[in-house]
């Protein structure tokens, strides 16, 4: 039976499912009762947020000062993390909208949850920009509302306000395509829990999923939406980075005001986002029991995407280097050599170590198929990738033009409290779509049931 | 017939109903009946029953007063009757005298309704010029100052005039009855008619004597120019006549005598201009303003201050052909001392001074200056100065005395001894039966006395001053004393018995005495007696000459004091020099949350004094160089004579190996809330040595301990990097040869139309810059000395924000001007490239400041670009640009993003991380009604969370546009001041409009000296820097 299949070629999904295996298997987590390691870990995550919360609002309350930032270094971690979660979420729109124009058929496995990040990582990442603003309670003031204030209107001149139209772009797109995806899912659940008879639930998700019928228009109309909005997340993978790279860019600091950033930026975005796939699929498929549909296969695909986006990483950070000794440009060259052995130096190879010479020992079959090597390494991608843009933000401001203004950047509790708070609304989030949503896209799995498996299911 | 035509006035009246009729026969109208609605029974029945009424009444209620708590109601209140002169909105300007013993300005106080809101130079004064220094500009806020006492004290109890003048008088007649000793210890008083009361007291009770004390003392020379003289007097100096200028220690430029003056003559022979320029030697142990000045600065120990004096003298008295005496000068030093000698004998004018105030040096010094000729030249006894008159010797006779328990009466009027004394007096003081303080707060001195007699802030107070020979000045109060506060004069007239106000004393004196016109006098603020006329000498001033004489010394009297000099001390493995910081001075303005704030010119330190070190040293030692950023210093203890101090280290490049400097001012205990506690008192290594008080030791013991210090610098990191664009620099002879030596474009760009300097690349459209004004500053780096007189001049316009040392730590002060102060490395380009160093290793040693390096001082503050990098990234245009060069600020549309600030390449921009008014955590000026009277109201306090920066005094441009549109002209060139420009000593800074080709500022910025900083960037900066010129020989 096997003889005209290729041989090389493993199946996506293994354990030999069924169509009705795998809905068992991807509602279990919905219609089941959680365990205690969820419970312990949605503790864990929702006292982190509240702390995190807790230190915002002691910002709000207080003022900026709370943060360890000063008259040379205006942003810092306030910034850095914006980035570096909104380069995490690119992993998601990657995997939904670029491997669904190329028809990679691997991506159904981790779309859904990749996307799911994708939310909340820009959830998290937009905090940032409205909570490092002086007065916080005139954010709105971004938006190119008609007002009262006279003749008063945005400056379209300004990065940061193509960031406020780019994100803002980026989560309704992000969040659409997502729903999008989960409507038969939802209508799969509600199937569910009519089955078992809970009313009530089957009402929410029949709600959920707009009273999804799954006759053939609706299937028709579904699939050609996700192709159209596919089509519209791909330039956003590319633009969004490429302007949040622009707030730097556009700016005349040296280390800030450099022609590459763009495409660097892109390309560390998708390999950070990458990695906290990785991290969180490699913990969600022992958790929800999820071996069978996130497969070794899976992993070593995603880990050949971080070897290319990690070198082209890497090239950029010599090409920065060579082109700050070749502009000839005394400020950008000491920029670049104070990166390297100025009082951040150890931030700066904690960057290269963990973002350039980690990920290349992918090149090894070996690690590149191993759950736990790759855990390990995606942990140093992460911590890599918030290097570089505290290298980026940081060193580049406490030692600008004038040396009467160098200082130094010391983070105060604040900024530690609110980072870490990110990361407890980020598995906050994460935890209760785990619990609430199916973490597969059941639907398109069920597609690709009859070829990939090794036997021929009736 | 006619017919009437009848109007009728409702229904009820046309109809004519009998109840209608009824009702116009009722007057007053039946009240409604309410017996009879609250009696009907069907109101029971209704859905709306008491509790529910009561429910909305006080949801009613709620909601009112929430809405109520919206915003605070402030109250304007209107003059009920208005103050002829005062017009809401409208500046009065009123000239008035600054003396505090210390220093001297005749100033100009600007008023708004009735309060005095920030002080200036008067222009006018033949004497100051328009000077003034931090501490002057910033004695606006001491009278603002929460500590002062209210009402003065009798035994420490609050008391009224009237009781402590009843409890005074009967005391003195008792004493002066019995023929008792009544002392009054003042710091120099220039007033004549203060002096007058003081003898009209003595005449009341004749067992009075009045000892004049300088916490920073001038004794030296007063002692060797009476021996030189017969007259203990200082002489008038003339530095704008010096081609050279060599200094022992002498800190002339801010600290030394009458450094208000100083510094203008100063700034005079420092352009480059004329093709001359002053050379200025400097000779002393820690790093001064005058030092980081001079062309040549020699470093020196304090023991071999005189022994340089002296062995200056033998080299010039060898060429001269009068005597000399061995000195025993360390070889490192006489190269220097040559070149100076030759430079002294070759000049035409020169000056030599010494900080010194041990009478023999300064006889030396006379002495030279006499071989040299200055007398009569730079130096002029006919026109003696006032303003220091303390004896040192005096003072500690009284000391003895009161110790001895003869003293009955002591008076002390502007003096803090047992702060500056220390223990000797305060237990002195013990023994003194009737003890009086005229102290406006109850310090360290005051807190021991029997009376506090609290004397009004100078600005509520009239008096007059007579600086030097010829020169009067007059001051005025600009307020109503605040509190139940009275003149010391008045108190004094009082206990004599003198029923006259102050004012008509002082008045009458003033024509008796002076004679010229008081409504003049008044009104200009000063009055100087025309040469050549005759006018009567103050009886209370000391003697001096009617013409210049050259002391007469022999040869005797130098050998002594040669003898004198020669005779050494014993020093130990560190010398200690006890030196004067350019902000507090002799500390008796410590409570002055301004000049706490204020940086130090040199180490840029604020709200603390410290043990300044030699790098070098440190690092033997093993304490804490503070290098890339690190703020926590070392402690040592300090140990002089078994008295021990604690202060941080502070490595101060520049200082003489093996010799620490601890600044005055420091270790107050009972100043306010603001100084107290704050540094370490160095008055307590000052000792009396022959009679004159010796401000250095030299057997000093330094331990390091392992505890470390919270130190607050504006400036952590101290050199150029060898980025020379910064800082543009060239020496006189470059500068004769090529005016734009050192001003070349440093990097050049290759186009289509050849190479072109960066600066004239352009990506943007231009803004027009030819119509209407276009307000520009021009800085001079040579004439800027660093003094920060400008600083507190901006603070004090600008209602710039005192943030305190927790922030300034964080690196958070937000000072709209700050003055960048970069040393020379021993590390540059060259030296790197023939050593074949690596960048890495090159830029490593950079960091590191020259042992005795060579300083640069550069006021920055917005640069107004033209195209300025943070107009493009504010997301909401807060920040704008003006049609008159201006970078604006919006504050109430800034949203507070910080991304202007982080792309100024100048880091100009300063941001309020917090509220720093009304907030209990920054309880300095801003967080308490008296304080905020000092508030400029034309300038907006701003709010947390937005930015702010400088906007060249955008209110003073307003106004000036106002005025000259009111006259019907157009502004002249000089009408409109900036804070900074009207502040500065040496005229550094000048503001101006750019587009008017006539105006001085477009002239400066058309000099061949002048550039733009970071031009490269392409900014287009509408304050233009001039290149520094550096007086240095080629083979230096």
């Amino acid at each position: 039976m096997a003889s005209h299949e290729a041989q090389i070629r493993e199946p996506l999904i293994l354990g030999d499912k069924d169509y009705h295996q795998v809905t068992e298997d991807i509602i279990q987590p919905i219609a089941g009762k959680a365990n205690k390691w969820w419970w312990m870990a949605f503790t864990a995550s929702f006292i982190t947020m509240s702390w995190g919360v807790g230190c915002l609002a002691y910002t709000v309350g207080t003022g900026i000062g709370v943060w360890g930032l000063n008259k040379t270094v205006g942003w810092a971690w306030d910034i850095t993390n914006f980035v570096w979660w909104i380069g995490i979420g690119h992993a998601g729109t990657l995997i939904s909208a670029i491997l669904l124009l190329f028809r990679q058929k691997w991506r159904m496995s981790i779309n859904r949850s990749a996307e799911a990040m994708t939310i909340f990582a820009v959830i998290c990442a937009a905090l940032f920009p409205v909570f490092h603003m002086g007065r916080v309670w005139l954010a709105y003031w971004v938006l190119p509302l008609p007002n009262q204030f006279g003749s008063l209107w945005v400056n379209f001149n300004s990065p940061l306000l193509w960031d406020v139209f780019a994100i803002s772009t980026y989560f309704t797109v992000s969040l659409v395509f997502w729903y999008l995806g989960l409507v038969p899912d939802f209508a799969t659940v509600r199937d569910k829990f009519a089955r078992m008879g809970k009313p009530l639930q089957q009402k929410i998700y029949n709600i959920l999923s707009f009273g999804w019928s799954g006759n053939a228009r609706a299937w028709h109309r579904f699939e050609e939406l996700c192709l159209v909005l596919a089509g519209l997340s791909t330039p956003l993978v590319l633009s969004v980075h490429t302007i949040v790279s622009m707030d730097f860019a556009t700016s005349v600091i040296p280390g800030w005001h450099t022609t590459i950033f763009p495409p660097y930026f892109v390309a560390g975005a998708i390999f950070s986002g990458f990695a906290m796939v990785l991290t969180l699929m490699l913990i969600a498929r022992k958790t929800l029991n999820l071996e069978d549909y996130i497969t070794r296969n899976h992993v070593e695909s995603m880990n050949k995407i971080i070897i290319l986006t990690g070198s082209i990483v890497g090239v950029a950070y010599l090409t920065e280097l060579f082109i700050s000794w070749y502009s000839g440009v005394e400020y950008e060259q000491y920029a670049f050599l104070n990166r390297a052995s100025g009082p951040y130096w150890w931030a700066y190879w904690s960057m290269m170590t963990c973002n350039v010479i980690t990920p290349q020992l992918f090149w090894i079959k070996k690690i590149r198929r191993s759950f736990v090597a790759t855990f390990i390494i995606s942990i140093f991608v992460n911590i890599g990738m918030w290097f570089e843009r505290f290298v980026i933000i940081v060193t580049s401001l406490h030692r600008d033009y004038l040396p009467s203004s160098w200082t130094m950047f010391h983070p105060t509790f604040i900024d530690i409290g609110i980072f870490i708070g990110t990361i407890g609304i980020f598995f906050t989030l994460f935890l209760l779509f785990c619990r609430a949503f199916p973490v597969i896209a059941m639907a398109e799995l069920k597609s690709i049931l009859k070829t990939s498996g090794s036997k021929y299911k009736k | 017939m006619t017919k009437v035509k009848k109007y009728w006035k409702g229904i009820e009246e046309l109809e004519n109903t009998p109840e209608f009729r009824k009702s116009v026969e009722n007057e007053f109208p039946e009240q409604a009946n309410v017996g009879e609605f609250l009696g009907n029974d069907a109101l029971a029945d209704s859905s709306t029953n008491r509790r529910d009424f009561l429910k909305f009444l006080g949801f009613g209620v709620t909601a009112a007063t929430i809405a109520a708590c919206e915003t605070p109601v402030n109250k304007a209140i209107p003059y009920l009757n208005k103050p002829e002169e005062i017009t809401p909105g409208i500046a009065n300007w009123y000239a008035s005298t600054f003396a505090d013993g210390n220093d001297y300005a005749s100033i100009l106080v600007k008023t708004r309704e009735g309060r005095p809101i920030k002080i200036e130079g008067n222009k006018l004064s033949p004497v100051t010029k328009g000077a003034v220094n931090a501490r002057i500009n910033s004695s606006v806020l001491s009278l603002y100052d929460s500590g002062r006492l209210k009402n003065p004290l009798a035994k420490k109890a609050a008391s009224t005039w009237a009781e402590v003048d009843k409890a005074v008088i009967p005391q003195l007649e008792a004493i002066a009855a019995k023929g008792g000793k009544i002392r009054i210890l003042s710091n120099s008083i220039i007033s004549p008619s203060t002096k007058k009361a003081i003898a009209d007291f003595s005449a009341k009770y004749p067992g009075t004597e009045h000892v004049s004390y300088d916490a920073i003392s001038n004794s030296g020379i007063l002692k060797a120019n009476q021996a030189n003289f017969g007259d203990s007097i200082i002489p008038n100096y003339h530095f704008e006549n010096a081609e050279v200028i060599v200094s022992f220690g002498a800190d002339f430029l801010v600290n030394w005598l009458a450094s208000v003056e100083y510094a203008g003559q100063y700034g005079k022979t420092r352009n480059p201009k004329s093709g001359k320029m002053s050379r200025h030697f400097q000779f002393e142990t820690t790093l001064s303003v005058s030092g980081s000045n001079a062309d040549v600065r020699v470093a020196v120990k304090p023991s071999e201050q005189g022994l340089l004096v002296l062995g200056l003298y033998n080299i010039i008295a060898k060429a001269k052909g009068a005597a000399t005496y061995d000195a025993g000068v360390a070889d490192e030093y006489k190269a220097k001392l040559e070149e100076a000698a030759s430079e002294l004998l070759a000049a035409k004018g020169s000056l030599v001074v010494s900080g010194s105030n041990d009478s023999n040096v300064q006889f030396v010094v006379n002495a030279i200056n006499s071989l040299l000729g200055n007398y009569g030249n730079t130096i002029d006894t006919a026109t003696p100065v006032y303003l220091k008159q303390g004896d040192d010797a005096k003072v500690a006779a009284l000391v003895t005395e009161m110790a001895g328990g003869s003293v009955d009466a002591v008076i002390l009027y502007g003096v803090n001894p047992a702060y500056t004394i220390g223990a000797s007096f305060t237990s002195a003081l013990e023994k003194v039966k009737l003890k009086i303080s005229f102290a406006d707060r109850e310090d360290e001195t005051a807190s021991l006395v029997d009376y506090v007699c609290p004397d009004n802030h100078y600005l509520e107070s009239w008096n007059d001053a007579n600086p030097k020979k010829g020169q009067y000045s007059l001051g005025q109060p600009t307020i109503s004393p605040l509190f139940s506060t009275r003149q010391a004069q008045e108190s004094l007239l009082k206990w004599a018995g003198i029923e006259t106000s102050y004012h008509d004393y002082l008045k009458a004196n003033w024509q008796t005495t002076v004679g010229a016109s008081w409504e003049v006098s008044l009104h200009d603020g000063f009055y100087s007696v025309p040469v050549g006329s005759v006018v009567e000498k103050p009886t209370s001033q000391p003697a001096h000459q009617a013409e210049t004489e050259v002391p007469a010394t022999t040869a005797t009297d130098i050998s002594s004091a040669a003898a004198a000099i020669r005779k050494g001390v014993t020093a130990g493995a560190f010398e200690l020099q006890v030196y004067v910081k350019t902000g507090l001075g002799d500390g008796s303005q410590a409570n002055n949350p301004w000049l706490q704030e204020l940086p130090d010119p040199i180490s840029k330190v604020t709200w603390d004094n410290y043990v300044t070190m030699s790098p070098k040293q440190m690092a033997e030692l093993g304490l804490s160089r503070l290098e890339r950023g690190d703020n926590d210093a070392s402690v040592v203890e300090l140990t002089v004579n078994g008295v021990t101090v604690k202060a941080p280290a502070f490595p101060q490049p520049g200082q003489k190996y093996g010799t620490v400097g601890l600044a005055l001012g420091y270790g107050r205990t009972n100043a306010g809330k603001t100084a107290d506690g704050i540094g370490a008192n160095a008055y307590q290594f000052v000792s009396v040595e022959n009679g004159t008080a010796n401000y250095a030791a030299y057997d000093v013991s330094v331990k390091a301990t392992t505890e470390t210090y919270p130190i607050a610098a504006t400036q952590t990191h101290h050199t150029l990097m060898g980025r020379e664009a910064i800082v543009k620099e060239t020496t006189l002879a470059e500068y004769l040869k090529d005016p734009k030596s050192g001003n070349a474009p440093l990097l050049l760009q290759t186009t289509n139309h050849g190479k072109q300097p960066v600066k004239d690349i352009n990506l943007w459209r231009d803004h027009d810059l030819e119509t209407g004004h276009l307000w520009g500053l021009t800085i001079d780096l040579n004439s800027c000395i660093g003094c920060g007189a400008c600083v507190t001049s901006c603070t004090s316009e600008n209602n710039v924000a005192v943030v305190g040392k927790d922030e300034v730590r964080r690196s958070r002060e937000m000072h709209w001007i700050r003055i960048d102060r970069y040393y020379s490395s021993d590390m540059t380009e060259e030296i790197s490239d023939e050593k074949q160093m690596g960048a890495i290793d090159m830029f490593t040693e950079m960091e590191a400041a020259s042992e005795n390096p060579t300083v640069s001082f550069q006021p920055l503050m917005c640069q107004h670009c033209n195209h300025a990098p943070c107009e493009t990234v504010c997301p909401v245009a807060a920040t704008t640009h003006s049609l008159e060069g201006l970078n604006m600020m919006a504050y109430n549309r800034c949203i507070g993003t910080r991304y202007c600030a982080n792309n100024c390449p100048y880091k100009v921009r300063r941001f309020n991380w917090f509220k720093y008014s009304d907030n209990e955590q920054f309880d300095f000026n801003m967080n308490d009604d008296l304080g905020k009277m000092v508030l400029n109201p034309d300038v907006v306090v701003r709010s947390r969370g937005v930015m702010e920066k400088c906007s060249l005094c955008v209110q003073q441009i307003q106004a000036g546009k106002l005025t000259a549109k009111k006259e019907g002209r157009r502004i002249k060139d000089g009408d409109i001041q900036t804070a900074c420009a009207s502040a500065c000593p040496t005229h550094a800074i000048t503001f101006g409009d750019l587009s008017d080709k006539a105006s001085l500022v477009s002239q400066i910025s058309k000099d061949d000296r002048s550039y733009n900083l970071l031009e490269d960037v392409g900014t287009q900066p509408n304050v233009y820097y001039q290149t520094k010129v550096r007086n240095v020989k080629e083979s230096a």
